[in-house]
């Protein structure tokens, strides 16, 4: 019996849809997963090449196509490598496999003779001349995976484990075509859309003169329903327009978000879908001491460093679309039923963009492109849109609210946690909880979807790591999830996960503070988990954390710890910083076991990214709602700058033995909490309310 | 009527033909002459995305009509290098692994190049604040500063041997 096949690899068992060779000495490798940034693909390369005893050089990844690579989904929640990675591995085990047997029929001798060097097969130690491009033409890799391929042992694995370099940097750095942006279809036009503002707003007037006036160039409008577009073959005159068409295009029944909700304690008044998960309420809850404290975070943008964008043509009753967004299998799903078209009719390829973190405009983008094709049969369009729109229209990461209750024993260590949390959703991908934008502009829009969340099978969304890893007798989270929220919402990296672990995490620090303990001590006393108290024990380490450091100085230390979606990735964070009218972080430290290691360098990048926008969302990062959204380009929302950006010390402690594991968001939530716990260090007062703007620390020094 | 301009971009004499003499020059090296390197992330000279130097200073050109660049000196990202023959600061950002997503390296270097050239031995602060000019949202900030390091002090080596 062989073990149950990994999930990918079980919804895509054939091994043509992960391994090919192509030619002589190349081999492509297949995956659902995407690049957008993290590495991921030269990681997939390291794999592939150590399961199939192949140089790293002769291997091309080839990712997100509806053609060839496999279905896996969204390229999201740090789930690719422990999950994308293993069936990866698998698939390459089992054609390695297929390939030995071959090469023993040919060779006329038992597979155990056999051994595979840089892709040749070798007999007790000497080449045979056969290797898998001499034996494809008689291998069928039509075949389903049978996960029979013995995968290599920890200790032969070659290149896992080396940091090596990227595939795509280069390209990058040199300044080639590497983006979705900079593709070039021939005949391509450009194209705006003039935005509907929000659901079921009507155009009113479109002054079409005032618009072409503004292009100083021939434009042409396409519509349908209350989508609205400009095209055109000069791009200069199309973003003109689309620029002026904001102001000569009028709406009817436009609902503009207000500065009342863009508070998050807004939430605490609006219609809920009431969830409860975990340990019934304590009857003892009055015998206890009880310690309470609230916490909130504003809605975030993803703030991509390029606006969405998307391509596509309709021709012979097919259509192709290119994009840069997290599923192409997904989005291939939700355009079939927007343009009500067979799936199988529609091809969408995958291009990179620039780091997306999450949900943002990039689905859209390409529905815009294919809404227009449609419209333009024959005609490659190329939808890019403006850093505005990007702004105003990406979905955003919800505001939320967390109220922390623990009842606490005479050591003051909790027993009993309550985490309440009001928050809209997380989850409105198209398909899996919400609809493209453009599709709800056009006649007969689809509706809003029911509320609903990310399921805690794949780690929740508000409710994201919002039970403590810590030994604590009974836990439980009160969800309140808010089914009307003024702008979209959706994922951003962690999801729930940094709120969550904001609140936690300092509600820890002040029991800590309460008990008289140190916070470091506090938080070994009550962890028994050996990969959780070694992270923390090794920050601790590297920060030289010295117990007692008085407070209230203006200058302070803190720290934080969590384990992503409480079964993921460990990691734990010590940051220095000082504060005056504004925090200046001075250092981080991050002690991280994301298990076994793919690539060390790969990974740390990884983390110091997380820890950097975590640090900016902290500091600085709020969408702001005035008249509709009023934060839309980056004076009005500004993100952390080189000369604010801290130096930060990462180690990783490489569990060989244990899955691999993405580490793309397990900072977020650390290093949040770590900057709370240091202010309040710093100021010898608590401030509970995300970012920690100069209004915010003036009134916490007033308070003390 | 197009009207013609003539400048030079990485070294060669180039002219374009444009009706619309407000053509920001960014639309012209991308889509013009299919320069892709030098990037859109604003619009707004916001992001440094699209930065480039005109006779020599770094200036962000998504809002710089091509009127205003005539008879001038362009250096894109693809004038300072490639593959073959990386310039310095290229090669110490391949070495670096000094990016995540990328978007932003295009602008960047365009800004150590010419921070470089005017300090060849500038602080991690220096460099810092030449780089705010730049906004990188992936958080590869301290992988870019130690490629700008590592670059300058290859450079001045070069320079004195
Ligand atoms: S694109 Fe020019 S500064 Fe952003
Ligand atoms: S690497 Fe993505 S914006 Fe800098």
């Amino acid at each position: 019996m062989n073990a149950p096949l990994p999930g990918p690899l079980n919804d895509n068992p054939n091994l043509n849809r992960w391994v090919a060779f192509p030619s002589p000495g190349k081999v492509t490798v297949l995956t659902g997963r995407v690049e957008l940034g993290q590495g991921v693909l030269t990681a997939m390369a390291q794999i592939a090449a150590d399961e199939l005893d192949i140089a790293i050089e002769r291997v091309t990844v080839r990712s997100g196509d509806t053609e060839k690579a496999p279905n896996e989904g969204y390229t999201a929640g740090s789930q690719s490598i422990q999950f994308g990675g293993i069936a990866i591995r698998q698939a390459c085990a089992d054609v390695r496999t297929l390939f030995l047997e071959q090469a023993a029929k040919v060779l006329g001798c038992k597979v155990d003779d056999l051994s595979i060097r840089d892709g040749r097969i070798h007999r007790n130690g000497t080449s045979t001349g056969q290797d898998y491009w001499t034996l494809s033409g008689a291998v069928d890799l039509t075949v389903k995976a049978t996960g029979g391929g013995a995968r290599k042992r920890v200790a032969d694995l070659k290149s896992v484990g080396t940091s090596n370099a990227r595939f795509d940097l280069p390209g990058k750095i040199f300044g080639e075509s590497a983006f979705i942006h900079d593709m070039q279809i021939d005949g391509m036009v450009h194209a705006r859309v003039v935005r509907q503002p929000n659901r079921g707003a009507t155009i009113g007037a479109i002054d079409e003169n005032a618009i072409r006036r503004a292009a100083k160039g021939p434009i042409e409008f396409v519509r349908n329903g209350n989508f609205l577009a400009i095209l055109g073959a000069d791009e200069t005159a199309v973003e003109a327009a689309g620029v002026a068409a904001v102001n000569h295009v009028t709406w009817r029944n436009i609902e503009a978000p207000t500065p009342t909700q863009q508070e998050a304690n807004w939430l605490l008044q609006r219609p809920v879908v009431e969830r409860v998960f975990g340990a019934p309420d304590a009857g003892n809850a009055q015998s206890k001491e009880r310690y309470e404290a609230t916490y909130t975070r504003g809605y975030l943008a993803h703030a991509s460093i390029s606006p969405s964008c998307g391509l596509a043509i309709y021709r012979d009753s097919k259509l192709t679309v290119w994009t840069h967004c997290q599923g192409v299998y997904p989005l291939r799903a939700a355009l079939a039923k927007t343009l009500k078209l067979e799936p199988s009719s529609i091809v969408v390829h995958h291009v990179q963009g620039s780091g997306c973190y999450g949900h943002n405009g990039a689905d859209d983008a390409a529905a815009d492109a294919a809404i227009i094709a449609m419209q333009k049969p024959g005609q490659a369009i190329r939808v890019r849109w403006r850093r505005e729109e990007e702004f105003i229209y990406e979905p955003k990461t919800p505001a939320m609210v967390v109220k922390v209750r623990a009842l606490l024993d005479d050591a003051g260590k909790p027993v009993d946690w309550t985490q309440e949390i009001w928050s809209p959703t997380h989850n409105q991908r198209p398909g899996a909880g919400g609809n493209l934008l453009g599709a709800i502009a056009l006649p007969d829009p689809p509706p809003e979807p029911p509320p609903n969340d990310v399921p805690e099978a794949n780690g929740g969304g508000a409710t994201r790591n919002a039970e403590p890893l810590y030994d604590i007798p009974a836990k439980r989270i009160l969800h309140h999830l808010v089914t009307e929220a003024p702008v979209r919402t959706s994922a951003l990296r962690g999801l729930g996960a940094m709120p969550n672990v904001f609140a936690l995490e300092c509600c820890i620090d002040e029991l800590a503070e309460r008990a008289g303990q140190d916070p470091v001590q506090y938080r070994l006393s009550i962890t028994g988990d050996v990969r959780a108290r070694a992270v923390i024990e090794k920050v601790a380490a590297m920060a030289k954390w010295q117990a007692g450091a008085p407070g209230g100085t203006g200058t302070g230390r803190g720290i934080a710890f969590a384990r992503y979606k409480n079964r993921a990735a460990y990691s734990s964070v010590v940051v220095e910083l000082s504060v005056d009218e504004e925090i200046r972080l001075h250092r981080v430290w991050c002690a991280t076991d994301a298990g076994l290691v793919i690539n060390p360098d790969g990974v740390i990048n990884q983390l110091e990214g997380g820890i950097i926008q975590s640090a900016s969302w902290v500091l600085k990062e709020q969408v702001r709602f005035d008249n509709g959204v009023a934060s839309f380009d980056w004076e009005t929302y500004p993100v952390l700058k080189f000369s604010e950006v801290p130096e930060i010390e990462i180690e990783l402690i490489n569990t060989k033995d244990e899955v691999p594991l993405g580490v793309g968001e397990v900072t977020a939530g650390p290093t949040a909490a770590a900057i709370g716990n240091a202010v309040s260090h710093a100021l010898g007062a608590r401030i509970r309310d995300l970012p920690l703007t100069r209004e915010r620390i003036m009134a916490a020094l007033l308070k003390e | 009527m197009p009207k013609k301009f003539d400048f030079s971009v990485n070294g060669k004499a180039v002219s374009v033909s444009l009706d619309n003499e407000e053509t920001p020059l960014l639309n012209v090296l991308r889509n013009e002459l299919g320069l892709m390197g030098t990037r859109f992330g604003c619009g707004l000279e916001q992001c440094g995305c699209c930065m480039v130097l005109v006779d020599g200073a770094p200036e962000k050109c998504c809002t710089k009509p091509v009127w205003n660049v005539a008879g001038k000196q362009i250096i894109t990202v693809e004038g300072l290098g490639n593959a073959a023959r990386p310039h310095p600061l290229q090669q110490a950002f391949i070495d670096e692994q000094a990016a995540q997503c990328g978007f932003c390296l295009a602008g960047i270097l365009i800004s150590a190049k010419a921070l470089l050239d005017k300090n060849p031995e500038p602080s991690r602060a220096e460099i810092a604040q030449a780089l705010d000019a730049n906004i990188c949202r992936c958080g590869s900030h301290n992988r870019i500063i130690r490629a700008v390091e590592k670059a300058a002090a290859i450079m001045r080596a070069g320079a004195s041997g």
